[in-house]
């Protein structure tokens, strides 16, 4: 029972039962092989191919545990892409690694003020988060096009190749940085006060002002760091296919991180966040569109397919449902809102 | 269990043997409850008696576990709150669940507009609006946004709405919590009139005088147990108390055999605050105040005088637009709650759900916030050091449950209060100001919050503390600001000549010194 009520319960359980499917159309889904001191293998390739969106939906956790939203993710990732790819194309020589470093310093150095744009008509104008972001997801594309000029650059640099493609440690570098990237949020929100805080300014605004939370500072920061994940996971995805495309790349990126967020436990309204949770939730999406792949779905179906199991997940993870459908009360003590005992009283 | 003689008429309703469990805690056991026509009936008992959980079985938000309804004699099953209005059950409850933006007339008529032809009929609504308001003797604009209107108003826009959708029993949830005394006396002017037509009226309240006034009996809880059903006449106050709380009350005595403060004593030297016309335009006038180290400034006016936005003014949680503070002699500006807070004030605001608590976190990380604030995140309070704090004070105030790990939403009212002046106490602040620590809260903890008001004076801390009930303000002020229509028109000694009675004058005349 006490299994069952953990908070990564059904998430977890959802993963296994898509793996599971994987393996009954593929029989050698989980096998690794070690090639070249390199890892290999589908589950290797699912957190691979995986990294972008858990880096974007780390970042998006933050900001939904202040209560706010970002939209503009996605046309962040495009414009790191581009900004990176531009810079790498006007090289003299594409594999400088000195050049490419200072690519990925631009990229990284306009995402953080992308980031501080937005965190500004949050926090300091107090433009309510959806409308704010929108500003940058619609105008965001414009200037990744801009950067551009409406062609896809390719560029052909190994030294850029490694973001996106690398090996370390027989790891992809992508898994490592991700991995990191989680390892630093977990460590900064959990080993210091500042996860609290947060969810005190999430979940209580008004109440965080008057223990005297500086929440300002706070609000802008989470803005600043989900573009600077998004900036990253730019630079993934446009080194992985070296070239930098500003109408498609991240296109809708911000949804699915939302729903990764979502389907990891944390509520939209702010508050509590689980990092933990959203790694899982971006894993299930990665592992849902492999899925479509091995199952061979149509790919005229392949969104209606995927809707159909975010619902099913969703349903899942509702306990309302969950004790319709067992035709008995929830779980002992899994309090469901409407039900909270008075007994604490 | 005395029962008083049965009236003649059969009960209109009767609730045998509720039983209601969550989680393994057993919230009602065995409960009955009956309520005739034409009656008010108390619902009393301390926070978590399982006087809500009992309205929410009645009202189909919660399923029976074990036990029966019966409505005029026949059994029913209630499953939810519409197919309990249908039987003829209707509840206002102390958060009230109307639309301030919406018409007093749409509030009423909400989910039940009268139409043509799929179109909703404005005018009707209102005529209508308007006889259902004259009916229960309230003159007011049917067509007025409800947010114009005071709290008071509202409940009684609550009642009308609950009356007109079913007319037999009518279950008010700690209506008069947020009322000031001459509303009061508009809600059981109110509640006469339906009771002379036939509705029986559950009451549920912490007020004991307000038992006694408006109420024929009174079942008391304890413990989600039935005490009892008393008539209220032959049962006297102190009784009425012993057998909710369910001990001998001792601690009222203690306070209130004090003697009076000696104002002298305490106002010697330089005030640890000194507000010199203090004043927000639109908000408050500008006002003089000293409160000194160990003394405790009573904060008495009527709902809505300007009480609260005077103590926001001093902790800076509004802007003062005119005059300055010194704080031990020196001028200081106080421009947000994290400046004020920085001087060493505390503040327990009114409205604990919205402005006090953050319901999500456990009562422990509740606890820490104020402190964890000043730390700024990157000094996060050891863990060692946190536990022992959270338990210190879990303890020492007797926040039950016991549990640091708990939601703060979960608990009750009196240990939310209790939990925001944890919150606090672990600053050492040298001045806390508690806008209405007691309301809605029950008479344990009340006594104990009291008692605790009185040792931090002792200890040297500087006490504001705003309160509706004046025996309140006066059994622990050394003296006491009386604010009248957003202007703070008196202060008074509390010396032997202090009584309610003159306090309650001051109030009403808004009279001088």
């Amino acid at each position: 029972m006490r299994l069952v009520r953990h908070r990564l319960f059904w998430p977890v359980v959802v993963l296994a039962a898509l793996l599971a499917v994987n393996v009954a159309f593929t029989p050698g889904f989980l096998s690794i092989r070690v090639q070249d001191g390199h890892l290999y293998g589908s589950l290797i390739d699912i957190v691979r191919f995986g990294a972008p969106l858990i880096l974007v939906a780390l970042g998006m956790t933050l900001v939904i545990a202040t209560g706010g939203i970002d939209l503009s993710v996605g046309a962040v990732v495009a414009i790191a892409g581009a900004l990176a790819c531009e810079h790498i194309a006007g090289l003299p020589d594409q594999g400088d690694v000195g050049g490419v470093l200072a690519a990925v310093g631009i990229a990284l150095g306009v995402a953080v003020v992308l980031g501080l744009w937005n965190g500004l008509l949050v926090a300091r104008f107090g433009v309510q988060p959806i409308v704010a972001t929108l500003v940058l997801m619609v105008a965001g594309r414009g200037v990744a096009q801009l950067i551009t000029e409406g062609q896809i650059i390719t560029v052909n640099s190994s030294a850029y190749k490694v973001v996106g493609g690398g090996y370390w440690l027989a790891l992809p570098f992508p898994v490592l940085v991700a991995a990191a990237v989680f390892l630093l949020a977990a460590l900064l929100t959990r080993r210091t006060a500042l996860g609290l805080l947060l969810e005190s300014v999430g979940g209580n605004p008004a109440a965080s002002r008057l223990v005297g939370i500086r929440a300002r500072g706070l609000v802008a920061t989470v803005y600043v760091a989900a573009a600077l994940c998004a900036a990253i996971a730019g630079l993934m995805i446009s080194s992985n296919v070296s070239a930098a495309d500003g109408n498609n790349a991240g296109l809708w990126i911000e949804l699915d991180a939302i729903l990764a967020v979502v389907i990891g436990g944390t509520a939209l309204t702010g508050g509590r966040f689980h990092l933990t949770g959203t790694v899982l939730g971006a894993l299930i999406i990665q592992t849902l569109s492999t899925t479509i792949y091995t199952v061979g779905v149509p790919p005229e179906t392949t969104l209606v397919f995927k809707a159909v199991v975010v619902l099913a997940v969703c349903l899942i993870q509702s306990p309302r449902l969950r004790a319709k459908l067992l035709r008995r009360r929830p779980p002992a003590s899994s309090p469901v809102p409407a039900e909270k005992a008075e007994a604490a009283a | 269990m005395s029962r008083p003689e049965p009236p003649t008429t059969v009960p209109v309703l009767e609730l045998s043997g509720i039983t209601k469990r969550f989680a393994g805690v057993t919230a009602l056991d065995g409960v009955d409850f009956r309520l005739f026509p034409g009656e008010a009936h108390a619902l009393v008992g301390e926070n978590g008696a399982g006087k809500s959980t009992l309205i929410k079985v009645l009202t189909g938000v919660h399923t029976l576990d074990a036990g029966s309804i019966a409505i005029d004699g026949e059994p029913v099953r209630i499953t939810g709150p519409q197919q309990a209005q249908q039987a003829g059950v209707s509840t206002v409850y102390q958060e009230l669940n109307l639309c301030p933006n919406l018409s007093v007339a749409e509030n009423i008529h909400i989910g039940r507009e009268p139409r043509r032809l799929g179109l909703v009929r404005f005018g009707a609504m209102r005529r209508r609006a308007r006889e259902l308001v004259a009916r229960l003797g309230l003159d007011i604009d049917v067509s007025a946004p409800l947010s114009v209107y005071s709290p008071a108003i509202r409940q009684l826009v609550a009642i009308v709405r609950a009356v007109d959708l079913s007319a037999k029993v009518l279950i008010l949830d700690e209506p008069t919590s947020s009322l000031d005394r001459e509303e009061v006396g508009q809600l059981f002017a109110v509640m006469r009139r339906l009771k002379d037509e036939g509705v029986a009226i559950a009451f549920v309240t912490h007020f004991i005088d307000q038992i006694y006034e408006i109420c024929e009996r009174a079942t008391i809880l304890r413990n989600g147990r039935l005490v009892g059903e008393y008539a209220t006449a032959g049962l006297p106050h102190v009784d009425l108390v012993t057998r909710m709380v369910g001990k001998e009350l001792k601690v009222f005595d203690a306070i209130e055999e004090r003697p009076k403060p000696d104002l002298a004593a305490v106002e010697r030297g330089d005030p640890l605050l000194r507000a010199e016309s203090v004043g927000r335009r639109g908000g408050v006038e500008p006002f003089d105040l000293s409160v000194h180290k160990g003394e405790v400034v009573g904060l008495a006016g009527l709902l809505g005088s300007g009480r609260t936005e005077i103590v926001r003014l001093l902790f800076g949680a509004d802007r003062a637009s005119e005059g300055h503070t010194r704080i031990a002699g020196r001028r200081v500006a106080l421009r947000s709650p994290r400046a004020a807070i920085a001087r060493g004030f505390a503040f327990c605001p009114e409205d604990r759900k919205t402005d006090g608590l953050v319901a999500d976190l456990s009562v422990g990380e509740n606890i820490i916030l104020a402190v964890q604030a000043a730390r700024g995140w990157a000094r996060p309070l050891p863990a060692a050091r946190r536990a022992a704090l959270v338990d210190e004070y879990v303890k020492a105030l007797r926040i039950q449950p016991d549990d640091p790990d708990v939601p703060v939403g979960d608990l009750s009212g009196g240990n939310q209060q209790k939990v925001l002046l944890a919150r606090w106490l672990i600053t050492r602040p040298a001045l806390l100001i508690l806008d209405e620590p007691t309301r809605g809260i029950d008479i344990g903890a009340k006594a104990e919050i009291q008692r605790l008001v009185v040792a931090l004076a002792g200890e040297g801390m500087a006490v504001l503390f705003v309160s509706a009930e004046l025996e309140e303000v006066l059994r622990l002020s050394h003296k006491v600001a009386v604010v009248r229509d957003r202007r703070l028109v008196a202060e008074l000694a509390n010396d032997e000549d202090l009584t309610v009675d003159r306090l309650m004058e001051t109030i009403a005349s808004g009279g001088g010194r």
